[in-house]
């Protein structure tokens, strides 16, 4: 069977574009893996862990929002921001953490556009953080 | 006639200027080629987008979302206008100042209030002196922004959109075509109108399995979209602010140059005559002792 072609878009710049044989994302209706032949399809990209396997080994990115599309054994996720386990500052993301954790504790009354962004950055990081304890 | 140390005094300052103007172009070249790169970046990302966005809006009726739908009525409209946050780049900030206010008159000539997002400092500037109406100015923020703050641009404009503050929003940014023309362009961004895409793509969009459903992902693509031209927007603005300072700052080099030879040319020829009105001196001195 033929191998999937992987590629993975943010807006600065093309985190991944190579074979793999099989990869696993967080979609909006749950995480969804991906084998050669899949049919085509359309999804959201929520922020989570996705996995992909090249051959060689595993590998495990963080993504934040987006979307993705599998069209002839080619899948493009396009995200917000992608990062391999092994470039995530994991001090940065507990910090992160921290500041919005404290954000949202100050006032949860009002559900402003802050809180919003706040509930998203601890997102954000906890995924961060899962995908590095992971790896390790 | 200018005095030898007048003319002397001159050049120097000439050629100081001279050393200003390389050392700015140098520095527009060096900031070109990293903001360049980052527009090359994104253009996998745009193409894709666009693609995607195309395949699934053709044949999808525009109703299903208030971001699709035109008002009937338009009685206020927004602009997002990008200037740079400093001059010497030629005629890049007049270009698309005019631009803005010729665009603004036609509105306001069809009974429309205007009110300005602002990009950059030039621009802040000559739109506050005026007294137009800001809603909001952003300044010296090129080469620091990331996707999450064009996010927060576009909910922004997508909240006021849709609670009726404003009926259309446009964008004028300055589009990089090739390192010697940049031109200010016009971009229509609420409303959204999808990219229309050939006949034959749409038989392929019919084909997707699309999770949840074809019409909330489009939903959830369309604030993208938006987000996608802006950042887009801001990408070619800075490309073009960094070529049109490149291409005046090597321009007033040149000029510098120029300057430096005419003046070497008038210190010669003011020296050629002190000598020449010394000789005469001194010859006509030597003369009147032999007559006497």
């Amino acid at each position: 069977m033929g191998r999937l072609f992987l590629e993975i878009v943010t807006p600065e710049k093309i985190v991944v574009s190579q074979e793999v044989d099989s990869v696993v994302a967080p979609g909006t209706d749950g995480e969804f893996g991906v084998l050669p032949g899949h049919i085509h399809f359309l999804t959201g990209i929520v922020p989570g862990e996705l996995r992909y396997n090249t051959g060689a080994g595993k590998e495990s990115m963080a993504v934040t929002t987006g979307f993705a599309e599998v069209s002839n054994d080619k899948v493009s996720i396009l995200v917000d921001a992608a990062e391999k386990a092994s470039e995530i500052d994991a001090e940065r993301a507990r910090q992160a953490m921290e500041r919005a954790r404290e954000r949202l504790g100050k006032d949860r009354r009002t559900e402003d556009i802050d809180t919003l962004r706040a509930e998203a950055a601890v997102r954000r990081a906890i995924v961060r953080i899962r995908v590095i304890e992971k790896a390790i | 006639m200018a005095t030898l140390r007048d003319i002397l005094r001159k050049i120097g300052a000439v050629k100081k200027t001279q050393q200003i103007t390389k050392a700015m172009n140098m520095v527009a070249a060096a900031k070109l080629r990293t903001t360049q790169g980052r527009m090359e970046n994104f253009k996998p990302y745009a193409g894709k987008f666009a693609e995607v966005l195309g395949n699934l809006a053709s044949g999808m009726d525009p109703g299903i979302h208030p971001l699709l739908v035109k008002k009937e009525e338009v009685s206020r409209v927004e602009l997002l206008h990008f200037t740079a946050d400093r001059g010497l780049c030629g005629s890049f900030n007049v270009n698309t100042v005019n631009a803005a206010q010729k665009w603004i008159k036609g509105q306001q000539d069809n009974g429309r209030d205007c009110s300005l997002t602002l990009v950059g400092k030039k621009g802040r500037d000559f739109f506050r002196k005026q007294g137009a109406n800001i809603t909001e100015s952003h300044i010296q923020i090129y080469g620091m922004i990331d996707i999450s703050f064009i996010n927060q641009m576009t909910r922004g404009f997508i909240t006021r959109y849709l609670s009726d503050e404003i009926d259309e929003v446009n964008m004028i940014y300055t589009r990089f075509i090739s390192m010697a023309k940049q031109e200010p362009t016009l971009v229509k961004l609420i409303p959204i109108e999808p990219p229309q895409k050939e006949a034959e793509t749409e038989e392929k969009a019919a084909e997707y399995l699309c999770e949840p459903s074809a019409e909330k992902l489009l939903i959830e693509l369309l604030p993208k979209h938006i987000c996608v031209q802006i950042y887009n927007a801001f990408l070619q603005n800075e490309v073009s602010e960094h070529a049109a300072r490149m291409s005046a700052m090597d321009n007033a080099t040149k000029n510098c140059s120029d300057i430096v030879e005419n003046l070497t040319l008038v210190y010669n020829k003011a020296r050629q005559a002190a000598i020449t009105a010394e000789l005469m001196d001194i010859v006509g001195g030597a003369e009147a002792i032999t007559k006497a």
